[in-house]
């Protein structure tokens, strides 16, 4: 047996990263198609806040930042719905204003700690088995959620206002949807780390978005490309003993970089044969 | 027995609506009635399309009553009886992955539908519908790839095949040619004469409209004429782009109506 399935730890992030690469590309879709690709960075530090709190009031950080970033995504949706601001200026205050707070909560804490540095930058060390299970059951939720509202999803990713006329429920939608990717955020940046986790939401994404035609196929190569870039990057940083969070995205940006090529060759091809 | 002919299916009772304090439609009192083919015209930012949001729920106004099938649009439920084709600005959906086949096919939604995502793209509803605007061909391809015109008739498409009581259109010639434009009015000279449907059409292009609609309403912010297509007159015209308009009327334009 590889070295790397001898380890109980390295299992566990190994199941978490395949978990991850379904998940964040799922719900990562909708995101990027309706040009919202920005929420998953805001949504990323105010789980920073929460874990920030959760250290300093010795609750669990994961529950706390859990909270905090359901919380912030309705935050954004409700000032975005409500047209007082646009949807960046909302995402921008609720991001300066979490990580204004957790600045000065791990500045009372006498500056970074090790269970800090394990958050910010992700750490295969880290995973616990309940961080697994609860990966889990988000996965299944979610994979349930796009199944059953697929139809409704994409319209309202095509076009909001042509969606609401043919009678989808397009803010409950864009609700449940902003929760579920604070969910999603919160409990991928143990392995991924919270600078990078919301790479994981667009990265794979625009990979599908360049080679495949048709919203189905895209989102099976998104997803597709998320568990490949997790499976490849905590191999390398197994191996090479690298922080898992940089070496993942950095393979999800090399299928990008792959992708970006084929469709370069595609469209010569087509050129030639025209 | 009811005459279903002149139920009132949009109606605005004094209605205005202002974006942040600019007034767009100002105190307008409208009515269209089921069968009609009406023309809203006017020129650019007169508040044509706000118009149709209003009566659509898409805005709500800020003075007066609007009315959907008899109903505020807000308690509306009944979305599968109207079609709605909205403006098409260049590169909205250039990362759009959707297949022209896709995003028509979606158009048949009825609400919660938990199996849509393993049903197929190229139904016989979905071909018969791209092949009325003249789209049949393109299914394949990503909708991103097409030009503004052909998108707005992907659209159309996607609208056709909800087999709505109402149609509603907003510009829907622009970035069309001329034999592209032609076959569209007759899409929907069809619909109206031969499955009554009742058509609103967006459209600054006076002489097609004069030609095609059964009645017609300036829009200058208010209501400044409605009446029936035939009626109206170069001067009444003139008044509302503030320039010289001859209505040149040939009788054999007046065929189809």
């Amino acid at each position: 047996m590889p070295a790397i399935l001898q380890y109980e730890f390295m299992l566990r992030a190994l199941a978490s990263g395949i978990l991850i690469g379904t998940l964040a590309p799922t719900l990562g879709m909708f995101i990027v198609l309706r040009r919202f690709a920005l929420i998953a960075e805001t949504l990323s530090h105010v789980a920073l806040m929460g874990v920030a709190v959760g250290l300093i009031t010795q609750t669990f950080p994961t529950v706390v930042a859990l909270v905090a970033a359901a919380l912030g995504g309705v935050i954004i949706e409700r000032l975005r719905a409500q047209g007082k601001l646009p949807g960046e200026v909302a995402m921008a205050i609720v991001l300066y204003f979490a990580l204004a707070v957790a600045v000065v909560i791990i500045g009372l804490a006498d500056g970074f700690n090790v269970d800090l540095l394990s958050f910010l930058f992700g750490s295969i060390l880290s995973v616990s088995p309940l961080d697994m299970w609860m990966l889990a059951g988000l996965t299944a939720v979610v994979l349930l959620f796009v199944g059953f509202f697929f139809v409704d999803l994409a319209q309202s990713a095509f076009d909001e206002p042509l969606a609401r006329v043919n009678g989808v429920p397009v803010a409950q939608l864009n609700l449940a949807l902003a929760v579920l990717t604070g969910a999603t955020i919160t409990l991928s940046m143990r392995v991924v780390g919270v600078l990078l986790v919301g790479a994981m939401l667009v990265v794979p994404v625009l990979v599908g978005l360049r080679v495949a035609t048709g919203l189905r196929a895209s989102l099976a190569v998104a997803i597709g490309s998320g568990v490949f870039s997790a499976i490849a990057g905590l191999t390398v940083a197994f191996y090479a003993d690298l922080a898992a969070g940089g070496t993942v995205v950095l393979a999800s940006m090399t299928l990008l970089a792959l992708a970006l090529a084929f469709r370069q060759v595609r469209r010569r091809g087509r050129r030639l044969s025209s | 027995m009811h005459d279903r002919h002149h139920d009132p299916i949009l109606e605005w009772h004094g209605a205005s609506f202002a974006y942040n304090d600019i007034p767009a439609v100002e105190d307008v009192t409208l009515q269209i009635v089921a069968g009609e083919f009406a023309a809203i015209l006017g020129p650019n930012g007169s508040g044509k399309t706000t118009l149709i949001k209003l009566a659509l729920g898409l805005e709500r106004p800020s003075a007066g009553t609007v009315r959907l099938f008899g109903r505020d649009p807000l308690d509306f439920g009944d979305w599968d009886r109207v079609g709605y084709v909205p403006q098409v600005r260049n590169g909205i959906w250039n990362d759009f992955p959707a297949s022209v086949a896709e995003t028509v096919s979606h158009g048949s939604y009825r609400g919660f539908s938990p199996r849509a995502i393993f049903g197929r793209s190229e139904r016989p509803e979905v071909i018969e519908a791209l092949e009325a605007v003249g789209m049949a061909a393109l299914r394949r391809r990503r909708i991103a790839e097409l030009s503004v015109g052909q998108q707005q008739r992907v659209l159309l498409a996607r609208a056709l095949i909800r087999n709505p009581e109402l149609l509603v259109l907003d510009e829907p010639t622009a970035g069309i040619d001329v034999s592209g434009e032609e076959q569209l009015y007759t899409v929907l000279r069809d619909l109206n004469r031969l499955h009554h449907t009742t058509i609103v059409l967006v459209s600054h292009d006076i002489g097609a409209m004069l030609r095609e609609a059964s009645t017609v309403a300036c829009m200058n912010r208010r209501l400044v004429l409605h009446g029936p297509a035939h009626e109206l007159t170069g001067d009444e015209l003139s008044h509302l782009y503030g320039v010289h308009v001859d209505v040149l009327m040939h009788d054999a334009l007046h065929e189809h109506r």
